[in-house]
């Protein structure tokens, strides 16, 4: 599987990068602890703009899930699953991602998941395995 | 809660316009929007030296190919249209937000006749370009959105889906009691020679139907089309238009979100959802006229799945017809534009072969999906 690479920016970098040792880490507001997916220099909670990426334990549950089967990427070759996993840190936490390791029609809403990682050029793409 | 000024009660439409509408016209997507402009000016009584003002979304600045057929410059340049006013842009509280910018315009007494317009020609651009997919990669533009979806794979059809699977989980609804939104599109774009798809469909087609991201089946996805629909939006005093003819706003929900829209709109009238006689819902998927239906309250929440079974309620003749035209399932991708023309033709009593009897007061419009989202609450 080929993944489209996404691009590496001061704003993203952190979280794209995040895989190389096998750990998430998502930005955290220092001033008030509210984690925001996608990373942004502003908190929307407290408008503090200390935010720094933290590790999280990589776990969540399944909030929707889809199998795909349409070929949007040449790279990847359909049917895979897309799913929003919320992860377990934060409510409404959630992260368009895929799910790995069973058969797509086994994925259930609130099974939980783990991440892992796949490379994509210099990126370390987040996803779930169950 | 905000003073209601009344802003609408200061505006109406007053004249609606289409193009030739269909699959791979093969047309200069300027000529369509022309057509469609010079229609909707010459149905409100007024002549192109009327119009003062322009409104459009995207606008013709950002876009898939195809997506937009003509922005504002491009109008003025076509018609010799001088403007007092215009707008034109994608940052909009649905596409019907472009319709929204025009009554605060006319309102604020910028100008008195606004052009507003839609211009799609995705069929005809998809088949210069390729596939669809192919059609979509050619993009160049990178939105910051995007590399949020592109390295797993997700495309347009992926939100529908995750939005339709997590509904049939809260709902308990299933994939036959939501076909009915595929099945009355079809049945109502029979009779309309300007839908895409006017051929029968049964239940057993849609829940035979390949699956394009599950439960989303090909029936649930809206078609791409060529076509234009403009709409003039006017001072509700001016002395040359035909008031009788006129459809009045009776409220406008802008609001960020479908739940924030509706409550914005229903906030700003004294008219209450049992007062809807026609619902012409957006439904690029068809899972979202069931996400409108609930958040406009027509029907209770997770109740639209069983409120729609059967397809009786939401047929020519229900109790709460909706996508009389075939909307956009059938009829094609008008992107909210479609809705609000049908909507004022069953609320002047022209639609012909699909009419409600007696003749519609009141329709609700919605648009968008998502934070992106906008509702009118209009009256004959």
């Amino acid at each position: 599987m080929e993944r489209t690479a996404p691009p590496l920016t001061e704003r993203t970098e952190g979280f794209w990068r995040s895989g190389a040792d096998g750990v998430l880490r998502i930005a955290r507001c220092q001033a008030c602890g509210w984690r925001l997916q996608p990373p942004r220099p502003v908190c929307p909670k407290c408008r503090g703009m200390d935010i720094r990426f933290e590790p999280v334990s990589g776990d969540g549950v399944v909030h929707a899930w889809t199998i795909n089967r349409y070929a949007w990427n040449p790279g990847m070759p359909p049917p895979y699953v897309l799913a929003h996993v919320e992860l377990v840190e934060q409510p409404g936490l959630m992260l368009l991602s895929n799910i790995i390791g069973c058969a797509p029609e086994d994925v259930r809403v609130g099974m939980p998941v783990h991440v892992t990682f796949e490379q994509a050029g210099e990126a370390w793409i987040p996803v779930f395995s169950a | 809660m905000i003073e209601n000024p009344m802003l609408e009660k200061k505006v109406v439409i007053s004249g609606v316009g289409r193009s030739d509408m269909g699959r791979r016209l093969r047309r200069d997507p300027w000529l369509l929007t022309a057509q469609a402009a010079l229609a909707a000016i010459a149905d409100a009584g007024l002549t192109p030296e009327d119009i003062d003002g322009l409104s459009t979304y995207p606008g013709a600045s950002w876009s898939t190919p195809g997506i937009t057929g003509a922005g504002v410059d491009d109008v003025k340049a076509l018609l010799g249209i001088k403007t007092r006013w215009h707008t034109g842009g994608g940052e909009l509280p649905g596409q019907l937000g472009s319709i929204v910018n025009a009554t605060l315009a006319v309102a604020g007494g910028l100008c008195e006749h606004v052009l507003c317009f839609r211009t799609v020609w995705e069929s005809t651009a998809q088949e210069q370009i390729g596939s669809r997919s192919e059609t979509l990669r050619s993009v160049t533009t990178v939105r910051e959105f995007d590399q949020w979806t592109k390295p797993f794979g997700a495309g347009y059809s992926t939100f529908g889906a995750l939005t339709m699977q997590r509904y049939m989980h809260e709902s308990g609804s299933t994939r036959e009691q939501l076909a009915q939104i595929a099945l009355t599109a079809r049945a109502n774009a029979a009779s309309n020679p300007a839908a895409v798809y006017r051929s029968p469909m049964t239940m057993d087609d849609y829940m035979g139907a390949r699956m394009i991201s599950d439960p989303l089946c090909l029936y649930d996805c809206d078609t791409p089309m060529d076509g234009s629909v403009a709409i003039v939006i006017s001072r509700a005093d001016s002395a040359r238009i035909d008031r009788k003819r006129a459809i009045s706003f009776q409220a406008i929900g802008s609001a960020t979100g479908l739940e924030a829209s509706a409550e914005m709109m229903w906030g700003r009238t004294d008219l209450k959802p049992a007062d809807v006689d026609l619902a012409e819902l957006y439904d690029g998927f068809s899972i979202l006229a069931v996400r409108w239906m609930e958040a406009l309250s027509l029907c209770p929440r997770n109740e639209g799945g069983r409120f729609i079974e059967g397809g009786s309620r939401i047929a020519i003749g229900g109790e709460l017809p909706i996508s009389t035209g075939g909307g956009q399932l059938s009829g094609g991708r008008m992107h909210g534009y479609g809705a609000l023309h049908q909507a004022c033709r069953q609320l002047r009593g022209e639609a012909e072969g699909v009419q409600i009897e007696p003749r519609p007061q009141v329709a609700v419009v919605s648009s968008g999906a998502e934070s992106f989202s906008s509702c009118l609450l209009l009256s004959r």
